[in-house]
Protein backbone atom coordinates (compact mmCIF):
# COMPACT_ATOMS: atom_id res chain seq x y z
CA UNK A 1 0.00 0.00 0.00
CA UNK A 2 1.62 3.35 -1.01
CA UNK A 3 0.43 6.39 1.09
CA UNK A 4 1.17 9.49 -1.14
CA UNK A 5 2.04 12.71 0.97
CA UNK A 6 0.22 15.88 -0.43
CA UNK A 7 0.78 18.44 1.82
CA UNK A 8 4.69 18.01 -0.16
CA UNK A 9 3.85 16.64 -3.56
CA UNK A 10 4.76 19.17 -6.32
CA UNK A 11 4.32 17.92 -9.68
CA UNK A 12 4.11 20.84 -11.78
CA UNK A 13 6.79 22.60 -10.55
CA UNK A 14 9.19 19.22 -10.64
CA UNK A 15 8.09 19.02 -14.15
CA UNK A 16 8.66 22.87 -15.19
CA UNK A 17 11.97 21.98 -13.24
CA UNK A 18 12.66 19.01 -14.91
CA UNK A 19 12.34 20.46 -18.56
CA UNK A 20 14.46 23.70 -17.27
CA UNK A 21 17.39 20.80 -16.53
CA UNK A 22 16.55 19.76 -19.83
CA UNK A 23 16.99 22.68 -22.02
CA UNK A 24 20.10 23.13 -19.77
CA UNK A 25 21.35 19.69 -20.81
CA UNK A 26 20.73 20.43 -25.06
CA UNK A 27 22.03 23.77 -24.48
CA UNK A 28 25.54 22.45 -23.29
CA UNK A 29 25.47 19.58 -25.88
CA UNK A 30 24.61 21.89 -28.89
CA UNK A 31 27.01 24.55 -28.21
CA UNK A 32 30.34 22.21 -26.33
CA UNK A 33 29.39 19.29 -27.98
CA UNK A 34 29.95 17.38 -24.35
CA UNK A 35 26.99 15.74 -22.20
CA UNK A 36 25.97 17.48 -18.78
CA UNK A 37 27.27 14.56 -16.53
CA UNK A 38 27.89 16.24 -12.89
CA UNK A 39 30.16 13.89 -11.72
CA UNK A 40 31.95 13.65 -15.01
CA UNK A 41 32.19 17.81 -15.56
CA UNK A 42 33.71 17.52 -11.28
CA UNK A 43 36.09 14.78 -11.87
CA UNK A 44 37.65 16.23 -15.21
CA UNK A 45 38.27 19.68 -13.53
CA UNK A 46 40.21 17.78 -10.97
CA UNK A 47 41.50 15.37 -13.26
CA UNK A 48 42.44 16.66 -16.43
CA UNK A 49 43.53 19.86 -18.24
CA UNK A 50 41.70 19.57 -20.73
CA UNK A 51 38.12 21.99 -20.82
CA UNK A 52 39.73 23.07 -17.27
CA UNK A 53 38.23 26.60 -17.61
CA UNK A 54 34.66 25.59 -19.12
CA UNK A 55 34.12 22.99 -16.56
CA UNK A 56 35.42 25.43 -13.75
CA UNK A 57 32.67 27.40 -15.13
CA UNK A 58 29.71 25.34 -15.49
CA UNK A 59 30.26 24.19 -12.12
CA UNK A 60 30.01 28.20 -11.17
CA UNK A 61 27.11 28.34 -12.73
CA UNK A 62 25.44 25.50 -10.37
CA UNK A 63 26.14 27.22 -7.43
CA UNK A 64 25.19 30.66 -8.48
CA UNK A 65 21.33 28.66 -9.99
CA UNK A 66 19.74 28.42 -6.72
CA UNK A 67 20.86 32.44 -5.66
CA UNK A 68 19.75 33.62 -8.99
CA UNK A 69 16.50 32.12 -8.16
CA UNK A 70 16.11 33.52 -5.12
CA UNK A 71 17.49 36.66 -5.74
CA UNK A 72 14.46 37.64 -8.81
CA UNK A 73 11.76 35.49 -7.08
CA UNK A 74 12.21 36.58 -3.37
CA UNK A 75 11.37 32.75 -2.93
CA UNK A 76 12.11 31.33 0.15
CA UNK A 77 14.43 27.62 -0.84
CA UNK A 78 14.03 25.18 2.03
CA UNK A 79 17.84 23.28 2.01
CA UNK A 80 16.78 20.74 4.80
CA UNK A 81 19.39 18.19 5.71
CA UNK A 82 19.42 16.34 9.38
CA UNK A 83 21.84 13.52 8.83
CA UNK A 84 24.96 13.50 11.19
CA UNK A 85 28.31 14.31 10.54
CA UNK A 86 29.85 10.56 9.98
CA UNK A 87 26.70 10.13 8.11
CA UNK A 88 27.73 13.02 5.57
CA UNK A 89 31.16 12.06 5.22
CA UNK A 90 30.58 8.41 4.71
CA UNK A 91 27.67 9.61 2.14
CA UNK A 92 29.82 12.02 0.11
CA UNK A 93 32.83 9.51 -0.57
CA UNK A 94 29.95 6.92 -1.63
CA UNK A 95 28.84 9.26 -4.28
CA UNK A 96 32.24 10.71 -5.26
CA UNK A 97 33.65 6.50 -5.40
CA UNK A 98 30.50 5.36 -6.97
CA UNK A 99 29.93 8.03 -9.74
CA UNK A 100 33.87 7.71 -10.61
CA UNK A 101 33.86 4.09 -10.91
CA UNK A 102 30.36 4.22 -13.02
CA UNK A 103 31.50 6.93 -14.55
CA UNK A 104 27.98 8.71 -14.08
CA UNK A 105 24.95 10.11 -11.79
CA UNK A 106 21.64 10.84 -12.36
CA UNK A 107 22.39 13.43 -14.99
CA UNK A 108 24.98 11.72 -16.80
CA UNK A 109 23.32 8.15 -16.89
CA UNK A 110 19.36 9.24 -15.65
CA UNK A 111 19.26 11.91 -17.97
CA UNK A 112 21.63 12.55 -20.64
CA UNK A 113 22.20 8.65 -20.87
CA UNK A 114 18.45 7.41 -20.70
CA UNK A 115 17.79 9.81 -23.39
CA UNK A 116 19.97 8.45 -25.67
CA UNK A 117 18.74 4.76 -24.83
CA UNK A 118 22.07 3.78 -23.83
CA UNK A 119 21.44 0.21 -21.87
CA UNK A 120 24.26 0.92 -20.11
CA UNK A 121 22.71 3.78 -18.50
CA UNK A 122 19.59 2.60 -17.93
CA UNK A 123 21.16 -0.65 -16.20
CA UNK A 124 22.95 2.21 -14.04
CA UNK A 125 19.68 3.98 -12.76
CA UNK A 126 17.96 1.05 -11.96
CA UNK A 127 20.49 0.09 -10.22
CA UNK A 128 21.37 3.44 -8.10
CA UNK A 129 17.83 4.01 -7.66
CA UNK A 130 17.05 0.94 -6.07
CA UNK A 131 20.32 0.79 -3.86
CA UNK A 132 18.90 4.03 -3.09
CA UNK A 133 16.05 3.17 -1.97
CA UNK A 134 16.97 0.36 0.28
CA UNK A 135 19.50 2.75 1.98
CA UNK A 136 16.68 5.09 2.91
CA UNK A 137 14.28 1.87 3.98
CA UNK A 138 17.00 0.55 6.24
CA UNK A 139 17.71 4.06 7.60
CA UNK A 140 14.47 4.91 8.89
CA UNK A 141 13.97 0.95 9.92
CA UNK A 142 16.83 1.58 12.13
CA UNK A 143 15.97 5.14 13.30
CA UNK A 144 19.06 6.36 12.36
CA UNK A 145 18.78 8.89 9.59
CA UNK B 1 35.29 32.18 -25.77
CA UNK B 2 31.37 31.56 -26.83
CA UNK B 3 32.03 27.83 -25.28
CA UNK B 4 33.42 29.04 -22.05
CA UNK B 5 30.19 31.86 -21.73
CA UNK B 6 27.29 28.91 -22.58
CA UNK B 7 29.35 26.46 -20.15
CA UNK B 8 28.29 29.69 -17.46
CA UNK B 9 25.17 29.73 -17.88
CA UNK B 10 24.03 26.02 -19.48
CA UNK B 11 25.26 25.74 -15.24
CA UNK B 12 23.22 28.34 -14.38
CA UNK B 13 20.25 26.92 -16.12
CA UNK B 14 20.70 23.68 -14.66
CA UNK B 15 20.84 24.84 -11.45
CA UNK B 16 17.82 26.68 -11.54
CA UNK B 17 16.03 24.12 -12.79
CA UNK B 18 17.25 21.61 -10.04
CA UNK B 19 16.21 24.41 -7.20
CA UNK B 20 12.74 25.30 -9.15
CA UNK B 21 12.18 21.73 -9.25
CA UNK B 22 13.14 20.48 -5.30
CA UNK B 23 15.99 18.40 -6.01
CA UNK B 24 18.70 21.11 -4.08
CA UNK B 25 16.65 19.85 -0.78
CA UNK B 26 17.97 16.75 0.62
CA UNK B 27 15.33 16.19 2.90
CA UNK B 28 12.89 16.36 -0.52
CA UNK B 29 15.02 13.88 -2.16
CA UNK B 30 14.91 11.23 1.00
CA UNK B 31 11.05 11.69 0.77
CA UNK B 32 11.33 10.49 -2.66
CA UNK B 33 13.11 7.61 -2.22
CA UNK B 34 10.84 6.37 0.69
CA UNK B 35 8.13 4.28 -0.95
CA UNK B 36 7.08 2.42 1.41
CA UNK B 37 6.64 5.61 4.35
CA UNK B 38 4.65 8.61 3.49
CA UNK B 39 5.96 9.48 -0.48
CA UNK B 40 6.76 12.33 -2.53
CA UNK B 41 6.51 10.69 -6.20
CA UNK B 42 7.72 14.80 -7.64
CA UNK B 43 10.90 14.18 -8.18
CA UNK B 44 9.34 11.26 -10.94
CA UNK B 45 8.54 14.18 -12.59
CA UNK B 46 12.10 15.77 -12.61
CA UNK B 47 13.81 13.12 -14.48
CA UNK B 48 10.70 12.80 -16.52
CA UNK B 49 10.74 16.45 -17.42
CA UNK B 50 14.64 16.55 -18.50
CA UNK B 51 14.48 13.32 -20.66
CA UNK B 52 10.72 14.22 -22.32
CA UNK B 53 12.76 17.47 -23.32
CA UNK B 54 16.44 15.96 -24.19
CA UNK B 55 15.65 12.64 -25.68
CA UNK B 56 13.63 14.05 -28.60
CA UNK B 57 16.49 16.85 -28.86
CA UNK B 58 19.23 14.76 -29.36
CA UNK B 59 17.74 12.54 -31.57
CA UNK B 60 17.15 15.99 -34.06
CA UNK B 61 20.67 16.40 -33.33
CA UNK B 62 22.17 12.84 -33.81
CA UNK B 63 23.36 13.91 -37.76
CA UNK B 64 24.56 17.21 -37.11
CA UNK B 65 28.27 17.04 -37.72
CA UNK B 66 29.34 19.47 -35.06
CA UNK B 67 28.66 21.76 -32.09
CA UNK B 68 28.25 25.51 -32.35
CA UNK B 69 31.40 26.43 -30.52
CA UNK B 70 33.94 23.44 -30.70
CA UNK B 71 35.10 21.24 -33.27
CA UNK B 72 33.01 17.42 -32.28
CA UNK B 73 30.87 16.31 -30.02
CA UNK B 74 32.13 13.97 -27.09
CA UNK B 75 30.47 11.03 -26.68
CA UNK B 76 31.01 8.34 -24.55
CA UNK B 77 31.82 5.26 -26.33
CA UNK B 78 31.49 2.36 -23.82
CA UNK B 79 29.08 -0.06 -23.73
CA UNK B 80 30.16 -2.90 -21.51
CA UNK B 81 27.29 -3.23 -18.48
CA UNK B 82 30.38 -4.89 -16.44
CA UNK B 83 31.57 -5.08 -12.83
CA UNK B 84 32.72 -1.20 -12.68
CA UNK B 85 29.24 -0.12 -13.66
CA UNK B 86 27.12 -2.05 -11.13
CA UNK B 87 29.39 -1.56 -8.23
CA UNK B 88 29.69 1.97 -9.07
CA UNK B 89 25.93 2.71 -9.36
CA UNK B 90 25.38 0.41 -6.29
CA UNK B 91 27.78 2.52 -3.91
CA UNK B 92 26.56 5.73 -5.20
CA UNK B 93 23.22 4.70 -4.88
CA UNK B 94 23.81 4.09 -0.95
CA UNK B 95 25.59 7.54 -0.66
CA UNK B 96 22.78 9.01 -2.20
CA UNK B 97 20.16 7.40 -0.02
CA UNK B 98 21.96 7.83 2.67
CA UNK B 99 21.75 11.96 2.58
CA UNK B 100 19.86 12.74 -0.64
CA UNK B 101 22.56 14.78 -2.24
CA UNK B 102 24.05 13.68 -5.79
CA UNK B 103 26.84 15.25 -7.58
CA UNK B 104 24.57 18.40 -9.29
CA UNK B 105 22.22 19.07 -6.11
CA UNK B 106 26.06 18.69 -3.80
CA UNK B 107 27.42 21.66 -6.27
CA UNK B 108 24.72 23.81 -5.77
CA UNK B 109 24.54 23.26 -1.80
CA UNK B 110 27.35 25.36 -1.57
CA UNK B 111 24.61 28.07 -2.39
CA UNK B 112 22.88 27.29 0.85
CA UNK B 113 26.21 27.28 3.24
CA UNK B 114 24.75 29.74 4.93
CA UNK B 115 21.57 27.55 6.17
CA UNK B 116 23.61 24.66 6.53
CA UNK B 117 27.45 24.67 6.52
CA UNK B 118 27.65 20.99 6.65
CA UNK B 119 26.39 20.89 2.82
CA UNK B 120 30.48 22.11 2.42
CA UNK B 121 30.92 18.84 4.48
CA UNK B 122 29.24 16.36 1.98
CA UNK B 123 31.32 17.97 -1.14
CA UNK B 124 34.59 17.98 0.51
CA UNK B 125 34.17 13.88 1.38
CA UNK B 126 32.50 13.88 -2.45
CA UNK B 127 36.30 15.48 -4.27
CA UNK B 128 37.78 13.04 -1.87
CA UNK B 129 35.92 10.08 -3.21
CA UNK B 130 36.91 10.93 -6.90
CA UNK B 131 40.52 11.11 -5.78
CA UNK B 132 40.35 8.29 -3.66
CA UNK B 133 38.76 6.45 -6.58
CA UNK B 134 42.11 7.47 -9.02
CA UNK B 135 43.92 5.12 -6.52
CA UNK B 136 41.96 2.28 -6.34
CA UNK B 137 42.30 -0.78 -8.68
CA UNK B 138 39.29 -1.88 -9.71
Amino acid sequence: MIAIDVDHFTPYSSLIGGLIIGVAVVLFFITSGRLAGISGIISNTLERNENKFSNVLFLIGLVLGPLVYIFFTKKDVVFNMTSSLPLIIIGGLFVGIGTEIARGCTSGHGICGISRFSSRSIVATIIFMSCAIITVFLLQFSGSS
Amino acid sequence: MYNNIFSLISGLIFGIGLTIAGMTNPAKVIAFLNITGIWDPSLIFVMGGAIVFTAPCFYLLKDKRKPFFTSSFQIPDIKDIDRKLILGSSLFGIGWGMIGLCPGPAICSIAFIALQPLSIVFVVAMIGGFYFTKFLKI
